[in-house]
């Protein structure tokens, strides 16, 4: 029997194109008080452990750590950095818990996407120096790259991917704290000026800034606490290569990672058993690609259901109704998160407006973006 | 708790310039891990990847860009991240894999690549420096060693030949270490004639910049012991990240250590670490943290360090040998692998394995520490045989 | 189970003349990475004050402490920082060093003195800046020291709107 661990808090700042009147170090403390204040712990002296999720160069600081601890009550205690998403993140919180070695963990994450001037020398620093940064090409064209291999191989349509974008974009509208929602139809999307062969503009996410904080504990701490606890049924992260993976665009760390966090929520029928999810949608492609690499839908068939509404807000299994990256925007190592936070929300039945009927099982799934073959899974649920 | 050992261990040469990248520098150490006892990247179950800042390889992700190198393809990776005390994170990362239960065998590999930033590794250090206040300044990273280093001189009267011992000590014990980078045969004088760099800080007082990679096999009780008749347990960790107000803290003495081996210490019932602890691997990039951090892990009074050095019981033959392999000063610094290279000393020490290095008196516990950020993180291992 | 010391552990070390002369084949990238921090509340007025030659500091009632550098947050206490609070520009030494190198690790023949300032006013301590107008032989921690400004005209904001803190 896996190890019982729930999420008994979360906080996050909104999320906005541009935080000016803000550091990053007073973002993260404003996540993090808000974090603590859901969950009613003293960070000073109830939390055991604190992980935060970041790169060094998406904040222009090497050995980013440094500046973490203080602003999210972490000083002078355990703290270290995973430089991976927030889901990655909280499965290095879900294993400290389940070692015994530590009661109840803070994870960490945020974007300043905004203070970087250089979104693209930062993408091409990625990229492998020798194989293929000569070539000059930007993340977003590689992500051309990899839509045009998906959908030949798959069946998928283009204008099924123009769907997800208008989808997506039109859920962040019932969403407080999202910086790109827009009233828009898949013909604005395939309308929208072309940005790399076959996406468009309105099928790429926007950078945006924000912070965020989750507090998982172990069972016993979680029954004290006020609120209802979200069980963490399971989780899951692969590295499966990036681009020349040569599986057919499947996003096989998508496939490999559900099948870790399935397995240990012994979920047998994807479909059946997980009412709604929030996946990576970084691209509108990625969306359609990811759901059935998580065995939501069979290889060809998101697009179709994607059309006809079976993702939608009041559709069969909804997808990204917090608005997905696409909506709310991309943040960095912190995208995953905003896709947790959505989920408790559901799961907790506090997400107003956005609010789901059926919700006793969410799943959350994360991409680290161009080039990598980096993914996790998490799956949440009320019991 | 589910009990973890250590079950292999594997090191590249230290370099200051490799021709290796750092993928290449990753599979040599991994590889050989995995063969050191007898498995195979399909006996992996999860992979652990550690290497300082992405500035010096050049590379955004170090962590993606080194997976294939490390094992890590087709398998949950991640990369903790703790400045220099990246190197014995590592295994405490790893330790929370198997003891969750989640995973038997975990493969950690630490590389480092600073040759690759130009013109020199030391200008990437900038940017560790805060924004705002410090980077305008144009500081260059030593300035925090010596400072650091002329409060713990003035606050307990150490001298710089007291401290000069240690470089002596540790660079000849290095000239036992194959990978070893820069030992010598060295005097207390030659350190002290030495250029200053950053005054108290000589030449000789420092570690170089290097290149290289490091791995060790992390597996479950039962796994550990179908592998070999002497795993090496886990059994303390601790890690403690202080405050990023370094300007607001004595740094006489450095408390983050002193944390994380209280953590590591009470993990593995250690109740008077200067009698238990057998053998230690201090993080010692420059000679006077060294004895700053014995005096952190309770292994020496405060200011009582030098002492110990020049009584000679932090030699190889000495009551309690410090820095066997030859440390850092002696065999190198690519930043996290050389954390993980002293976990893997105490690894083969352990176990009667290292050969002219070895301490004698067939010692049962060992301790390595790292330490990084600006003066503020402790990562504490403790390490049995039965 | 192998002795550690009975292999040439692996790795290919390279000369500077090996890469100078062309023996290998390298490829270089210069990094165009650019960022423009927001500096938020804190930072921000601290580098304001800065402008107007003074230093500020936040308060926590709580823990009593003056806080120098600023942050609107007080890390031992968990709580939001309660107020402003001015400081002198004087403090003493809390250690120092003379550096020979640049930040590039280049050498310098005129050392550059730095030290970590505890500035009067603050409870612990202050923040890194250079001292002048001593030698370095003259330097002892526990010194008092007084902060040298650039003219008003040519303050910025910036913490290099202190020259350097002289002996006082």
């Amino acid at each position: 029997m896996p190890t019982k661990v729930a999420i008994v808090g979360v906080g996050h700042t909104t999320f906005r194109a541009t935080s000016p009147g803000l550091s990053y170090k007073e973002l993260m403390f404003e996540a993090a008080t808000r974090a603590y204040a859901d969950a009613g712990l003293d960070p000073r002296g109830e939390i055991d452990s604190f992980l935060t999720c970041s790169e060094d160069l998406a904040e222009g600081t090497s050995i980013f750590d440094e500046y973490v601890p203080d602003q999210i009550g972490g000083a002078e205690r355990p703290v270290y950095t995973v430089g991976g998403d927030t889901i990655q993140g909280m499965a290095t919180a879900y294993m400290q818990i389940a070692s015994g070695i530590v009661g109840v963990v803070a994870v960490e994450a945020h974007s300043k996407a905004s203070n970087l001037e250089t979104p693209g020398a930062l993408h091409a620093f990625a990229l492998d120096p020798v194989f293929v940064r000569p070539l000059g090409f930007n993340a977003h064209a590689l992500a051309g790259l990899e839509a045009s291999m998906y959908l030949s191989s798959s069946g998928n349509s283009r204008e099924q991917c123009a769907h997800v974008a208008a989808k997506n974009r039109r859920n962040a509208l019932a969403n407080p704290s999202a910086a790109h929602a827009a009233a828009v139809n898949p013909e604005d999307v395939l309308a929208s000026p072309p940005a790399f062969e076959p996406l468009s503009d309105l099928d790429v996410s926007a950078p945006a800034d924000g912070a965020l904080v989750i507090v998982l504990a172990t069972e016993e701490r979680a029954k004290k606490l006020k609120r209802q606890p979200v069980w963490v049924r399971g989780i899951g992260w692969a590295t499966v290569g990036g681009l020349t993976a040569a599986d057919g665009a499947s996003a096989a760390y998508a496939r490999s990672a559900a099948e870790m966090a399935y397995r240990m929520a012994g979920i047998r029928d994807p479909r059946r058993e997980i009412d709604f999810a929030e996946v990576d949608d970084t691209y509108s492609f990625k969306e359609l690609q990811h759901l059935e690499a998580l065995g939501l839908f069979g290889r060809g068939r998101a697009g179709p259901a994607t059309a006809e509404g079976a993702t939608a807000r009041d559709g069969d299994l909804p997808v990204n109704v917090s608005g997905g990256s696409l909506g709310v925007g991309q943040l960095f190592e912190a995208s995953g998160g905003q896709r947790v936070i959505e989920a408790v929300a559901q799961l907790r039945g506090e997400a107003g407006p956005r609010q789901l009927k059926k919700t006793k099982t969410g799943l959350a799934q994360s991409w680290r973006g161009v080039p990598t073959g980096t993914g996790a899974v998490v799956v949440l649920s009320r019991e | 708790m589910r009990r973890v050992a250590v079950v292999g261990a594997g090191l590249t040469r230290f370099m200051r310039r490799a021709q290796e990248s750092g993928t290449e520098l990753s599979w040599l150490a991994a590889s050989q891990a995995l063969a050191s006892c007898g498995l195979g990247l399909k006996d992996v179950d999860s992979v652990a990847i550690g290497s300082a800042p992405d500035a010096f390889d050049g590379v955004h992700m170090k962590g993606e860009y080194l997976t294939p190198g490390a094992g890590g393809w087709g398998r949950p990776v991640t990369r903790p991240y703790a400045g220099g005390g990246t190197g014995v994170l590592m295994p405490i990362h790893a330790w929370h894999h198997v003891a969750s239960g989640l995973f038997d065998v975990c493969l950690v590999v630490a590389e480092e690549k600073m040759s690759t930033c130009h013109p020199h590794p030391q200008g990437a250090f900038v940017t560790i420096f805060d924004n705002f206040l410090e980077r305008p300044l144009e500081p260059n990273l030593i300035w925090i060693f010596a400072l650091e280093m002329q409060r713990y001189m003035q606050t307990y009267g150490i001298t710089k030949e007291e401290i000069a011992l240690v470089s002596v000590k540790n660079k000849r014990n290095a000239l036992d270490h194959p990978s070893a980078q820069v030992a010598e045969e060295i005097t207390v004088k030659d350190v002290m004639e030495s250029e200053v760099m950053v005054s108290p800080v000589n030449r000789l007082d420092v570690s170089p910049v290097s290149d290289g990679a490091a791995a060790i096999v992390i597996a479950a009780e039962d796994v550990a012991r179908r592998l070999t008749d002497k795993p090496v347990w886990l059994d303390g960790v601790g890690w403690n990240l202080d405050t990023a107000y370094w300007t607001n803290r004595d740094l006489a003495f450095p408390a983050y250590v002193e944390r994380a081996a209280r953590m590591a210490y009470k993990m593995a019932g250690i109740t008077e670490p200067r009698k238990q602890i057998n053998i230690v691997e201090p993080y010692d990039p420059f000679s006077y943290k060294e004895l700053h951090h014995l005096e952190g892990l309770l292994l020496a009074d405060k200011g009582g360090a030098p002492k110990l050095t020049a009584d000679g019981v932090t030699q190889r033959n000495g009551d309690m040998p410090v820095c066997p392999s030859g440390g850092l000063l002696g065999v190198g610094n690519p930043i996290a692998a050389a954390g993980l290279m002293k976990v893997a000393e105490i690894f083969w020490q352990l176990r009667g394995e290292a050969g002219r290095r070895q301490v004698p008196g067939q010692p049962k516990v060992g301790l390595a520490q790292a330490w990084g950020d600006l003066m503020q993180v402790g990562t504490v291992v403790v390490m049995r045989v039965d | 189970m192998s002795d550690s010391t009975d292999r040439s552990p692996p790795g290919t070390p390279l000369s500077d003349e090996a890469i100078q002369q062309g023996k290998v084949l390298t490829l270089e990238w210069p990094s165009s990475l650019r960022y423009a921090w927001d500096t938020g509340v804190a930072i921000g007025r601290f580098l304001a004050e800065l402008k107007n030659g003074r230093i500020i500091g936040r308060t926590c009632h709580k823990c009593e402490r003056v806080l120098v550098p600023p942050r609107m947050f007080c890390e031992r206490c968990f709580r939001p920082t309660d107020g402003w609070r001015f400081v002198q520009d004087s403090g003493a030494v809390n250690t120092f060093s003379i550096s020979h190198l640049r930040w590039d690790a280049s050498r310098i023949e005129d050392p550059i003195l730095v030290a970590v300032i505890e500035i009067d006013g603050a409870s612990s301590g202050g923040f890194l800046h250079y001292l002048g107008e001593v030698k370095p032989e003259e330097i002892g921690i526990g010194m008092r020291v007084k902060a040298v400004w650039k003219p008003p005209e040519e303050r910025t904001g910036s913490i290099r709107d202190i020259l350097y803190f002289r002996p006082s």
